[in-house]
């Protein structure tokens, strides 16, 4: 509703709430908030507000990696979150999301699935599900850090005769990295970071960057309209710089 | 293919700088260059820049005369199918002379569905709303006959320079041959089979040189079969 | 993980140079019924692409006032991989179909038929490998020997990294086994990108040598394009 008002503004170089085009909105990230989980995080940036929680389950390997835990991502954008959120299965934009987080976290080698061996066919199935509660906007960004944020608190439970003793663990699930994602967006010739959700109605384009914190790449993925080259090239940069700020917030907690 | 062919064009190709000049819809502008839209013909001339698209779907244009096909019947006109993404109205005052009392009369009694009408485009708007009209000189009811659809940029192939082309094709097949705007052709006649051969012969070969020489060998023929 | 060994001695499983492009077959017209069509096979990648339109779009409450959709599915024939796939979308469709989609949106002007629908369907015959890009590449070339009005071509191509090496267009093997997979797709005449993913590891300078490759093999099947499309019509030099 707001486009025409956002647009003029940005126009002049300014943002609804005052923020610099390269600046995050207020970010908190609480840990443990899912006592039923084996890892969870609740994330807000500004308003937008995304809950992940992390599931393990005894599952079969995968074929072609018989000595690996496995991963899945989902994510849920329900109908309490959005008004134009319809209740019903992901939609091509929450699945969209979902394989992205998935491809940063597992790219990024972030568990040491190894090590999630339990026995002869058996190994634990990390399931990160992301649940957003309020989309005022970025979301990505938002799921990302509260997936990771989730994996970094998760415990193991421990197993006894087969079954699981959920509530009694043993070790921390084992995580080497700390990957973040950062999505840059396009308005005609100027970028932007966090957009509001009235922000997103009118930006063109964004590319998400999936970073680990050794500076290394680990997923990309654009959507929208085009980008010249060289202002994709812009973006690398500035994804490499804010990924240390949001990193650091991570480390915060 | 050793005939000598007009110049292509494709998408996203260079034409000319504007100078000024008027655009016609298949060629955009971007800062002071003008691009094809589409796969055509160039047409860069000293008053205007265009493209003849060689594919394409029908845009209605205001003055065009299309053959349409009455899909509904509704209480105060009709909407037709028109070849196009957009269905046209007729509206009951653009189609009847008389006074019609539309709370008694089912105006099926003058156009039903799947009539076959040859009316005029009288407007669109730019939401591409389109209304069309049978008050028009040359606007009837076509009766039998049988319909073909061609390419609509190639029409103006079909009809020749002074109408040139249509006329050989209505003279060596002895068919009616009645081509709407919109690449809708309708026919009726005897030797329907060497009109419909040569009517896809002209919209296949529309961009080469020497086409009509070669129609009216084709349709030779005919003539001397017969 | 059982390792392939892909890259040997600086060639690759099918004998290729790490830069080199598979065999490229190109063929329009292959669907009669649709309104624009091609067929576009990177070695034994196969992708069949037809275009519908701009039509009528109906239920009337999908159709947007100020301009066009583009419904767009790209599916994988239930034959076209080693375990057979199950017929139907899957998340993996889902999400490819959106990224080509929104890739050829950049193109198409979905302002000048408001309210109608540009259908193009993508099937994909055979899998080895950067069926996306198949599937892009052949998508444009049946919208524009249709006459959609677009703003230019559009090209893609997928690049990745294996060991330390850069390489051009991964097939099936090398897809499942490098180090970092990337799909480009641009604009080439107006020097914009319209498809991007990366999934992997690459460092910041990996990744700009890595565009840099992307685009100067997009610009390569850019003409090809051109010739297959003034060739239809007899058109024999490209300049």
């Amino acid at each position: 509703m707001l486009s025409k008002y956002v647009s003029e503004l940005l126009e002049k170089g300014e943002r609804m709430d005052g923020r610099d085009f390269l600046e995050w909105r207020e970010i908190e990230i609480l840990p443990n908030v899912i006592k039923k989980a084996e890892g969870s995080a609740s994330v807000r940036f500004g308003r937008t507000h995304v809950i992940a929680g992390v599931k393990l389950e005894i599952s079969k390997p995968f074929p072609d990696n018989p000595n690996e835990g496995i991963l899945i991502v989902n994510a849920e954008f329900p109908p309490i979150a959005s008004p134009f959120f319809e209740p019903g299965p992901p939609d091509e934009k929450a699945i969209e999301l979902a394989r992205v987080i998935d491809r940063m976290i597992r790219e990024s080698k972030m568990i040491e699935s190894e090590k999630l061996v339990i026995g002869e066919e058996k190994v634990w199935g990390v399931f990160v599900d992301i649940h957003v509660m309020n989309d005022a906007g970025n979301l990505m960004d938002a799921a990302a850090l509260a997936s990771v944020a989730a994996l970094l608190n998760t415990k193991i439970p421990k197993i006894e005769e087969e079954s699981i003793l959920r509530g009694e663990y043993i070790d921390k699930l084992p995580v080497v990295h700390k990957p973040v994602m950062v999505t840059l967006c396009k308005i005609k010739d100027k970028i932007l970071i966090d957009p509001t959700n009235d922000e997103e109605e009118i930006i063109e384009s964004k590319i998400s960057f999936g970073i680990r914190e050794d500076n290394v790449f680990c997923a990309i993925q654009k959507q929208g309209k085009s980008i010249p080259f060289n202002m994709v090239k812009q973006m690398i940069d500035l994804a490499l710089e804010k990924s240390k700020e949001l990193r650091s917030k991570l480390n915060a907690n | 293919m050793n005939e000598k062919v007009r110049k292509i064009v494709l998408p996203g190709e260079f034409l000319s700088f504007r100078e000024g000049r008027k655009l016609g819809n298949y060629v955009y502008q971007e800062g002071e260059k003008v691009f094809s839209k589409v796969i055509g013909i160039p047409k860069i001339l000293e008053n205007c820049i265009d493209v003849i698209p060689l594919a394409g779907t029908y845009f209605p244009k205001i003055g065009d005369r299309v053959i349409g096909i009455v899909k509904n019947v509704e209480v105060s006109g009709w909407f037709v199918d028109i070849n196009s993404p957009y269905l046209a109205f007729l509206p009951l005052s653009l189609a009847v002379s008389e006074y019609v009392d539309i709370f008694r009369v089912d105006l099926s009694k003058y156009y039903d569905v799947e009539d076959v009408i040859f009316c005029r485009i009288s407007k669109v708007t730019k939401d591409k709303i389109v209304q069309v009209t049978m008050k028009d000189p040359e606007a009837k009811k076509l009766e039998g006959g049988v319909l073909m659809k061609i390419t609509p940029t190639k029409v103006a192939r079909l009809i020749g320079k002074g109408r040139s082309m249509i006329n050989l094709l209505k003279e060596k097949t002895k068919c009616e041959i009645l081509p709407g705007q919109n690449g809708v052709v309708w026919l009726k006649g005897d030797n329907l089979q060497k009109a419909i051969q040569a009517i896809l012969m002209i919209e296949r070969e529309s961009h080469i040189y020497g086409l009509t020489e070669k129609i009216q060998k084709f349709l030779s023929g005919v003539n001397e079969k017969s | 993980m059982k390792k392939v060994e892909v890259l040997k001695d600086g060639k690759r499983i099918d004998g290729r140079g790490p830069l080199k492009m598979r065999e490229i077959d190109v063929k329009l017209d292959i669907i009669s019924r649709a309104d624009g069509s091609a067929k576009f096979s990177f070695g034994n990648t196969v992708a069949i692409a037809a275009c519908y339109g701009p039509r009528l779009l109906l239920p009337k409450h999908l159709q947007e006032e100020k301009g066009g959709i583009i419904r767009f599915r790209y599916n994988m024939a239930p034959f076209s991989v080693d375990e057979r796939k199950s017929p139907g979308p899957d998340r993996r469709s889902i999400e490819l179909s959106k990224v080509i989609k929104e890739a050829l949106a950049c193109s198409v002007f979905l302002e000048d038929f408001p309210r109608a629908t540009l259908d193009v369907y993508v099937e994909i015959l055979n899998a080895d490998g950067s069926t996306r890009i198949a599937s892009t590449n052949a998508a444009s070339l049946a919208m524009a020997s249709a006459g959609v009005p677009m703003r230019d071509l559009v090209c893609a191509i997928s690049v990745g990294k294996i060991d330390d090496t850069l390489i051009v267009d991964l097939n099936g093997i090398e897809d499942n086994n490098s180090e970092a997979d990337l799909s480009f797709g641009m604009l080439p005449s107006k020097d914009e990108v319209v498809l991007l993913q990366m999934d992997g590891r690459l460092t910041k300078e990996e990744l700009l040598k890595l565009l840099d490759l992307a685009k100067e093999n997009c610009l390569k099947i850019y003409e090809l394009q051109k010739k297959v499309l003034k060739g239809k019509y007899g058109v024999e030099d490209v300049e």
